[in-house]
């Protein structure tokens, strides 16, 4: 299985190929659209992101020391931006979560392109996948 | 169409783009774009005539001081109040409001009272209110809305009383447009002798204020959504009341003589302007309402009530779009939701094709939880958009449709 960093320059490569923004939005929703369903007893209170304009769900769990992530929301963009994280952080090692640096977000120019609001949602999701990473990985140290 | 090519070329960021694509500014009820002779007078005022007002005796003092006091005589014609000592310059809206809220309840609120708002208000006309009434122990009432997006005038004849000490609504609905009867409503008030403070920060910019017709006891409005600058507003009150009501902040400008035992007030309105003013940019709120007047409102409504249907007929064509809202009387505001869409999806793909509108919940949670939705898209008008930019608008709407259904 790919790394963390190999799954970001993926989709690197994936975004060089859009010329205009229009274009990446379209293929941000198309990715929303395909994210599996979240199971409807992790839709409510206890998994919501806090501090995302849209309503964002967010459920993890943990298996021979990797961590599994599904989310919805009720906005396809979100939706969309959600699907790229989950592609590059589910299934990897909790260590190596908790120490990625996510780069790829700057280099396809997707931050700059959110207002501050929704650019701070941004950061509150991937905080929100690492704190399942670091608490799995402690879980784990306890054992 | 009325709308001259001379008009949009008086606001410079008009002719700028944005995503690579014109600006189509649809905004306005957030903040309106600036027409030269505003930009310019702050300039001049900067370059020419810069000095402290109300205090030294030099050449440009007397200057400045003489410029801000013809500012509040403009401003003071402008909403067509009794006198200059009703103008009081703020920083907006919130301030003003805000002014009235803590020194009206230091000396008139007690345990047990009531304040009455309504459940379309925007927050600044929600949370100072909040605060004062759990300070004084008092109850805050809600005025609720009917179906159609109206205040409910029926129940708040029956909700007032000798407990009510004070009436803040909202003139003119920041989400949703609606234009309240503010007349009808100081009638019903006074007849218990109640005031009523009026929040006409989506009124200025759009229709005629007389303050002495409406009968308001307070009225609050900012500078920066009628063409002005931002950091300006104004408060009018009725004499009888700032006469009576105390110092909200204290420092320069506001006294008449400082000892360590003892500070006597200046009079209105300086009691209520602490420190130095923003000269500057009350002269651009001058401006502002100089460019207002010089077009007439008559101009600006009969120019933006066909915008607002032309631009409702068609966005009311588009496949699975709701209209939130349809006041009998509406102003320069569409409030809209795709019934599939979230807004912030929308709004997204709008900012990209070059379209500036608001999405969320307006800064009217509570109206929001009323109508039951997370948020609306908001398209607002002012006096330099045309029917083209409506087209855009709504071409950019079905092709989000289409990229999201």
């Amino acid at each position: 299985m790919q790394n963390i960093k190999e799954k970001e320059q993926e989709i690197v490569r994936e975004f060089e190929l859009f010329d205009d923004w229009m274009d990446k939005y379209n293929y941000i929703i198309d990715l929303g659209k395909s994210l599996p369903p979240v199971d409807k007893d992790f839709k409510n209170e206890k998994y919501l992101i806090k501090g995302c304009q849209a309503r964002v769900w967010l459920h993890a769990h943990y298996m021979d020391g990797k961590v599994f992530y599904s989310a919805d929301s009720d906005a396809l963009i979100t939706k969309g931006i959600i699907a790229l994280l989950i592609r590059v952080l589910s299934g990897q090692k909790a260590t190596d979560i908790v120490q990625s640096d996510m780069s790829f977000i700057d280099e396809i120019g997707l931050r700059e392109h959110l207002s501050q609001t929704r650019s701070n949602g941004l950061s509150n999701m991937i905080k929100q996948m690492k704190l399942y990473a670091l608490a799995f990985e402690k879980q784990n140290k306890k054992q | 169409m009325g709308l001259k090519e001379e008009l949009r070329k008086s606001f410079p960021i008009l002719g700028r783009k944005v995503n690579n694509r014109p600006l189509v500014y649809l905004d306005n009820a957030a903040t309106t774009q600036k027409p030269a002779e505003v930009i310019d007078r702050i300039s001049r005022y900067y370059r020419e005539e810069n000095s402290n007002i109300h205090r030294g005796a030099h050449f440009l003092s007397n200057m400045a001081t003489e410029a801000y006091e013809k500012a509040r005589n403009s401003i003071q014609s402008f909403i067509n109040a009794g006198s200059p000592a009703e103008i009081i310059f703020t920083r907006g809206t919130t301030e003003s409001i805000n002014l009235v809220a803590h020194s009206f309840a230091e000396k008139y609120l007690k345990k047990g009272d009531e304040v009455v708002i309504s459940e379309m208000e925007h927050h600044s006309n929600i949370v100072p209110w909040q605060i004062v009434c759990e300070r004084h122990k008092a109850r805050l009432r809600i005025i609720p809305l009917t179906a159609s997006g109206e205040l409910d005038l029926d129940e708040f004849g029956n909700m007032l009383g000798k407990k009510t000490k004070i009436i803040a609504v909202t003139h003119v609905s920041n989400a949703l447009g609606t234009v309240n009867p503010v007349r009808e409503i100081t009638g019903i008030a006074h007849k218990l002798d109640i005031p009523v403070l009026i929040d006409g920060a989506q009124a200025t910019p759009h229709m005629k204020v007389d303050v002495r017709e409406i009968d308001c006891d307070f009225y609050c409005f900012s500078g920066h959504k009628m063409y002005g600058p931002m950091g300006t507003g104004v408060l009018y009150g009725k004499e009888e009341w700032l006469r009576e009501m105390p110092p909200y902040q204290s420092g320069g400008e506001m006294i008449k003589e400082v000892s360590f035992e003892k500070t006597t007030f200046n009079e209105l309105p300086f009691k209520f302007e602490a420190g130095t003013p923003n000269v500057a940019d009350v002269l651009g709120l001058e401006a502002a309402a100089t460019f207002i007047t010089e077009l007439g409102y008559k101009e600006i409504a009969s120019h933006e009530d066909a915008l607002l249907e032309y631009a409702k007929e068609k966005l009311a064509g588009i496949d699975k779009l709701r209209l939130i809202a349809s006041p009998r009387e509406q102003s320069s505001v569409i409030s809209f939701i795709f019934e599939d869409i979230h807004p912030y999806d929308t709004g997204i793909l709008l900012d990209k094709m070059g379209i500036a509108v608001r999405t969320g919940h307006h800064c009217a949670q509570p109206l929001m939880d009323h109508l039951g939705v997370p948020g609306t898209v908001r398209a607002s008008f002012a006096i330099y958009n045309t029917m083209e930019e409506a087209d855009i608008l709504v071409n950019a709407l079905i092709k989000i449709r289409e990229m999201l259904a």
